[in-house]
């Protein structure tokens, strides 16, 4: 009688709205803490340098003189160590992930 | 004695995309020894101990599985703090076992996907991959990643949950519950599926013990043994069994692996329950001396983790002893003198994570 379990699982599931979604038609919804890409609001980044250093992959690369901050996505873990010692906030965690790429950098 | 043939199985083969080698030596369809080789996926995270700073280890021994993620972090993290030595504050061990059981409950369901794909059954693969997309969302949502997440560090956890979450979490999974027994009843009572898996890569209670395997498959052949019982994070305030069956066969192991779903369910609903208020971590200074030694239940079985410290801020020793290694002597036991049609299901049996096991 297993059988018609699994049989009745189905049957049910066939009234019922598709578990997956057409992505890329529908798009995917990320939730407030999903961790995606890192962001810069360079008016108020005083390019101390700290997130280069917290950096367990060496993506992010700080000039202090230019005024410069730039990071690598490919190499970027998002594991969000440089938002968190941030000491101006100037960092944030953006929830939606970073957009595909045809060459490396 | 009729004609042997060898076999070679993988390291690319139709069971699991996990390159693991076989040399299969057969008589007629009979499989009567079989010669292992791995190697192919090494790593070598260890060595990184000499160029990452020893709270950044948590990131790479985070990345050693994408499964088990989660509980190689913490392992990782309370092997640091005890090297340390710092006291991890209560809610941020009970945030540990709550993501810890989640993380089995997502490995759990997986398994069982890739179990009814090994023997056949699709439809059953299809829901249990479903049910497992649900606990994935809620981890995404709690942790803020769906396979690393990212959550665990020395000394507490980086994220806290809030109280509502964590009852949204209960109420999910009380929902889920039901979800998940009327697919995991296919698995207990359907005849195909029986005919896969009972008396298939039978393991003796003394072999299992001999042989040293680990998790699941020790269970399934009647010891009873679990790393949680040992009390690390907050195992220690939650009322638990070991889960055990005695017929150390496919079919065992497969019920095992479904009664732990359940056992996890409830572990989190006690956790909720129970979870105190306070600080998610305490300030890490200083840097790490001396060995440390952990022992953590996985989903897939006891990881071992044994870590050097010399004072600086590098590690000097990383070790890591995943359960997969354990269970391969018991793999081979239970190949010898099975069918060849029936080892993808019994390979299967153990929950192989090569990638685990080469780092």
């Amino acid at each position: 009688m297993a059988f018609l379990k699994l049989a009745g699982t189905v049957t049910k599931r066939m009234g019922m709205k598709s578990a997956c979604y057409m992505y890329p038609v529908v798009a995917r919804e990320f939730t407030k803490t999903t961790r995606g890409h890192v962001e810069l609001d360079s008016a108020d980044c005083i390019y101390c340098g700290l997130c280069q250093r917290k950096c367990p992959t060496k993506a992010i690369e700080v000039n202090r003189q230019e005024k410069n901050w730039t990071i690598q996505p490919l190499r970027c873990i998002v594991c969000s160590g440089c938002v968190d010692v941030c000491p101006k906030k100037c960092l944030r965690m953006e929830n939606t992930y970073s957009s595909s790429v045809t060459s490396k950098f | 004695m009729s004609k042997r043939t060898i076999i070679p199985f993988g390291p690319q083969h139709p069971v699991l995309p996990e390159p693991i080698h076989l040399d299969l030596v057969l008589e007629d369809e009979k499989v009567v020894q079989a010669i292992p080789r791995i190697g192919y996926v090494h790593r070598g995270l260890e060595k990184l101990v000499e160029k990452q700073e020893y709270a950044n280890m948590v990131y790479v021994a985070e990345r050693i599985c994408g499964i088990c993620s989660f509980i190689h972090a913490q392992t990782c993290s309370q092997a640091i703090e005890d090297l340390l030595p710092i006291e991890v504050p209560e809610r941020a061990l009970y945030l540990r076992t709550i993501w810890a059981e989640m993380s089995r409950t997502h490995s759990h369901l997986l398994w069982l996907g890739l179990m009814a794909d090994a023997f056949g059954f699709e439809a059953l693969f299809m829901h249990c991959w479903r049910l497992r997309e649900k606990i994935l969302d809620m981890v995404e949502d709690t942790a803020g990643g769906r396979v690393i997440f990212g959550s665990c560090k020395v000394g507490g956890v980086r994220v806290d949950i809030e109280d509502a979450k964590l009852k949204d979490i209960v109420i999910q999974y009380n929902d889920l519950e039901k979800e998940i027994k009327e697919i995991t009843d296919v698995f207990v009572e359907d005849y195909s599926v029986k005919h896969r898996l009972v008396d298939v890569g039978v393991m003796s209670k003394e072999d299992a013990h001999v042989l040293g395997a680990v998790g699941p498959t020790m269970r399934g052949s009647g010891v009873a043994k679990d790393m949680r019982t040992l009390g690390y994070a907050a195992y220690k305030y939650l009322k638990f069994e070991p889960v055990v069956e005695t017929a150390g066969d496919c079919y065992a192991r497969t019920k095992v692996r479904i009664r732990e779903v359940f056992q996890s369910i409830d572990l989190i609903r006690q956790a909720v329950a129970q979870i105190p208020g306070g600080p998610i971590a305490v300030k890490v200074t200083g840097n790490p001396t001396g060995s440390s030694f952990q022992c953590v239940e996985q989903a897939r079985g006891d990881v071992a983790y044994y870590l050097k410290a010399n004072g600086t801020k590098n590690l000097e020793r990383f070790r890591v002893r995943t359960p997969t290694f354990a269970n391969i002597p018991p793999l081979l036991k239970m190949l010898g003198g099975c069918e060849l049609a029936d080892v993808p299901v019994i390979v299967l049996s153990i929950d192989p994570c090569i990638s685990c096991t080469e780092r």
